[in-house]
């Protein structure tokens, strides 16, 4: 072996042991790392108490309200499984929209609301045109009703028996 | 052995030099026809995003830029497993010329990120495994340019930095699948090698200014390092040469 493979072959090795190193470290740290925890890891215990903490998932459909005095904003977080109830009082990003990302930082109260200090909006990574975006709005509402109307279908020989 | 082409010939700084020289105005004709092309398609041509309106534009820069300084930094860390293994002159030469250019690459990502950020998700900046890994990489090539300035003797400073390079490459893998890793803001790849979620002018134009900055990295590397192989060789025969050349 010349010595230049020999070098290679340790700075080869040397790089896979860090590779190594690095990725149990970050696998330890996995938990820290994350910006912020679903609605089903709140529901879980999963929550720092009296700490602040970020939370996120989609905000749900038909859930945004603003409260009685005028500045509150009451909106629901969920990942389809949980939800959690968000209070804000803020100036909202201009993607926050119902049915879309959210990532909120605050605090959960006793009685298991979140009251959130900033309300940040995360954007998917899909870029198309306002029509092209329409079209597949419709598509996909399409789709609903006919899987709707088939389960309405398949659902009305049963009931006759 | 003269017969034969050799490849190991252009690792000699002396047929490097002139042969960089003559490269480098392809380079540059080339990167700004690509930029031309790309920023025609992305900001005249590609349609407005559905949820982003206009300000998805910044992408033409933002993704380009964050890719090259990913790029730029595995092909410093290869020439620095070249360098340390073969102890080869060229390879120093050629980390240290791209130093700068990844810099700024990481520079751009970051700071353009920061301009996206404000407007699309309500901050400048938040301490997510993507934002935060790419910030790292910026102290990396920081780190590199400080570490390799601050030693005299260049055989030391190029197999110090080296060392560093290597050790830093972890990160790079670390940028690109925090996004998949980790719970982020930052959203999801749009395009990678089999798929992409972005309509077709968009990608063209990304694409586009991606080969921009290629070209435009490649030629700004090839300048340095002319400059830092005449510094680096001015006591030899072809660089006294063609330093006296210049004179004339």
């Amino acid at each position: 072996m010349k010595s230049r493979h020999k070098k290679l072959a340790l700075i080869a090795g040397g790089l896979a042991l860090l590779g190594l190193i690095a990725a149990l470290v970050l696998n330890a740290l996995n938990s820290n790392i994350a910006l912020y925890i679903s609605p089903t890891d709140v529901a879980q215990g999963k929550a720092p108490q009296n700490q602040l903490f970020r939370i996120g998932g989609l905000v749900k459909e038909g859930s945004i309200q603003r409260q009685a005095d005028g500045v509150t904003i009451r909106f629901i977080v969920t990942d389809t499984e949980n939800d959690i109830t968000v209070d804000y009082k803020g100036i909202l990003p201009d993607l926050f929209k119902e049915g879309k990302g959210a990532v909120a930082q605050g605090r959960l109260t006793t009685s298991g609301t979140f009251t959130a200090q900033e309300v940040l909006a995360k954007h998917d990574e899909n870029y198309m045109p306002p029509e092209a975006a329409k079209a597949l709005n419709d598509a996909h509402a399409r789709g609903v009703e006919k899987q709707a109307a088939e389960e309405a279908a398949a659902a009305k020989p049963k009931a006759g028996y | 052995m003269k017969d034969r082409f050799n490849l190991y010939r252009f690792a000699s700084p002396a047929t490097f030099y002139p042969l960089a020289g003559s490269l480098i105005p392809y380079f540059v004709a080339v990167s700004v026809v690509f930029g031309l092309a790309g920023l025609y398609l992305g900001m005249l041509v590609a349609p407005t995003d559905f949820q982003q309106g206009e300000g998805y534009r910044i992408i033409f820069i933002h993704v380009p830029a964050s890719w090259m300084s990913m790029f730029i930094y595995l092909v410093m860390a290869f020439w620095a497993a070249i360098g340390l293994a073969f102890n080869t002159r060229l390879s120093g030469m050629m980390a240290q010329a791209l130093a700068p250019t990844g810099a700024l690459m990481a520079f751009l990502s970051l700071w353009t990120g920061a301009l996206w950020g404000k407007p699309m998700w309500g901050a400048w900046w938040v301490w997510d495994a993507r934002l935060t890994s790419e910030l790292i990489l910026l102290f990396l090539y920081i780190g590199y340019m400080a570490l390799t300035a601050a030693i005299d003797d260049t055989r030391r400073a190029d197999k110090a930095g080296g060392l560093l390079l290597l050790v830093g490459v972890v990160n790079v893998p670390i940028i690109y699948f925090s996004v998949k890793w980790w719970n982020t803001l930052h959203q999801g790849s749009s395009v990678n090698l089999t798929k992409s979620s972005m309509a077709e002018t968009m990608l063209w134009g990304m694409l586009l200014m991606a080969m921009c900055f290629w070209m435009y990295s490649i030629a700004i590397a090839l300048i340095r390092a002319r400059t830092i192989m005449l510094e680096r060789e001015r006591h030899t025969d072809w660089a006294r040469a063609v330093i006296a050349g210049a004179h004339e």
